[in-house]
């Protein structure tokens, strides 16, 4: 089925013939869920197209499955691909960063020295950390308060540590205000480590201080931690003191305005925005994110230029693989359509985001959406969470098609 | 609209056609364990409306199906039907 597309291209692709220039270039930033779906999209929808993906790493590194690394219940490999499959859909796989973009040439130079240039651009940069957003936490921090918010090294470093605490340690992991990637992400990573504590040091805790009062799924979390882990695991909501205004990575302390908290093992989940080079493109606000038209993915500030992934600002979408992937679709055939002079088509987009709260103990949000007002809106009536009262075998059954999910999308966007 | 008149249509209109809104995003999860391309419309779109109604139990899919009419939904299905 991965050459399917050729029949929707070949209705497309004639225009381009009659063109002066013989192929038009599209030059996508950054290789993750967004950026790799992206390029083999574009490379299908169009074939006359000539689509450079620019990412840094030989091996990329998802993040999706990987606190359950962290608790100790999945391979670190498990969570690295590769870009074969991409270069061999006809994309020009370049594994270098791209360093600065000039909108008026519209070219992008890369680390590696060389400049590309392109019709249109698709920036898939993902999150960088805001080092300023908290006091006391930098890049020398992270290396003893992990953020493990970008999988790699910072994964494991906190697996290790974790192994390392004794019994009768406290983890506690701070939780920015929104918006950040994976809403549930901080939650489903205290359940995974609670999961481990009380199979390996059931005298541990668990403290989550968080910067909101409400968060994605709550209900469903907190009904299983009170199953699960009773005891275990705290979470400090902002009204009851939970947000931290400043960490010391020398005594893995966590201070709030309510007091301090003292740690074993300390994680920062840190302030984020769009990845660098979308500001240096101009194409962030002032908010560190990227606004969009939601018919294209194309950047409000900056023309020919799409955002898409963690960096955009999707409205009612939230930052995850699976919108990242969804956006991608969406925004590549956007792109052969303006390409091609014609008006694309009024997208419809669908997000699924599985949890695990235990191994075996999964829980889901879903959503639809579409245009509206200018931003992309919740269809009412669609979407949702997994209820509230539902069976155990629904929760076994979503971790399974949590798995399910995870071997079938990294198959569409690396394999 | 009735179901097989809407299907008809997207059969017809399919073949040379981009994906129908929210088409593409049904990759994200489907394929290898779970096929959607190949799979017969009529039988598609008659899962795609129990799981809409509720007829059908189901995880996510009831939410999803949700955010579609049916109209939309033989789209989508036809469309997929068409892929290989």
């Amino acid at each position: 089925m991965i050459r399917r597309r050729q029949v929707l291209a070949g209705g497309l692709a004639a225009p381009f013939v009659a063109k002066a220039q013989a192929r038009a270039r599209v030059v996508v930033v950054g290789g993750g869920f967004g950026g790799a779906t992206a390029a083999r999209f574009l490379r299908r929808y169009d074939p006359a197209l000539d689509v450079t993906l620019l990412e840094p790493n030989t091996v990329f590194t998802v993040c999706p499955f990987s606190n359950l690394v962290i608790a100790g219940g999945r391979d670190f490999a498990a969570q690295r691909f590769g870009y074969d499959a991409v270069r061999a859909e006809g994309v020009a796989v370049v594994h270098a960063a791209a360093t600065t973009i000039d909108t008026a040439a519209r070219t992008v130079m890369a680390a590696n020295g060389t400049r590309y240039p392109y019709d249109r651009l698709v920036l898939s940069p993902g999150i960088d950390i805001v080092w300023s957003g908290l006091a006391g936490y930098d890049e020398a921090a992270a290396s003893k308060m992990p953020h493990a918010w970008k999988a790699g090294e910072q994964t494991l470093l906190l697996r290790r540590q974790l192994e390392a605490m004794p019994d009768g340690g406290t983890v506690v992991m701070s939780v920015p205000p929104n918006p950040y990637r994976c809403p549930p992400g901080p939650y489903e990573r205290a359940s995974l480590i609670a999961w481990y504590l009380t199979k390996h040091k059931p005298k541990s805790k668990i403290l989550v201080l968080d910067a909101k009062d409400a968060f994605s799924k709550q209900k469903l979390f907190q009904a299983a931690w009170k199953q699960l882990y009773p005891g275990l695991l705290e979470w400090v909501s902002l009204s009851d003191g939970g947000k931290v205004t400043r960490v010391d990575p020398a005594s893995l302390t966590f201070e709030t305005e309510f007091g301090s908290h003292k740690a074993d093992v300390g994680i920062v989940v840190p302030p984020q925005r769009a990845g660098a080079i979308a500001a240096g493109a101009g194409v962030a606000d002032r908010s560190g994110w990227c606004p969009i038209d939601p018919m294209t993915f194309e950047s409000r500030l900056v023309p020919g230029i799409h955002v898409i992934g963690d960096a955009a600002i999707a409205g009612a979408m939230p930052k995850s693989a699976f919108a990242a992937n969804a956006q991608a679709k969406v925004c590549a055939a956007a792109v052969v359509s303006l390409l091609n002079g014609k008006k694309p088509d009024e997208p419809r987009l669908i997000n699924t985001c599985y949890s695990l709260v235990a191994p075996e103990y999964g829980i889901s949000v879903a959503g639809v959406y579409r245009p509206a007002n200018g931003v992309l809106a919740d269809i009412e009536g669609a979407g949702g969470t997994s209820p509230p009262d539902a069976p155990a075998e629904q929760r076994i059954q979503e971790a399974m098609f949590g798995e399910q999910w995870f071997a079938t999308i990294t198959a569409e966007v690396f394999g | 609209m009735n179901r097989p008149t809407a299907l008809g249509l997207a059969l017809l209109l399919v073949a040379a056609a981009p994906p129908p809104p929210g088409a593409s995003s049904c990759s994200g999860c489907h394929g290898g364990a779970l096929p959607l391309a190949g799979r017969e419309a009529m039988q598609t779109t008659e899962t795609l409306l129990a799981f809409r109604s509720g007829e059908r139990p189901s995880t996510v899919m009831g939410r999803i199906a949700k955010g579609f009419d049916p109209s939309e939904l033989g789209l989508i299905a036809a469309w997929w039907a068409a892929e290989k």
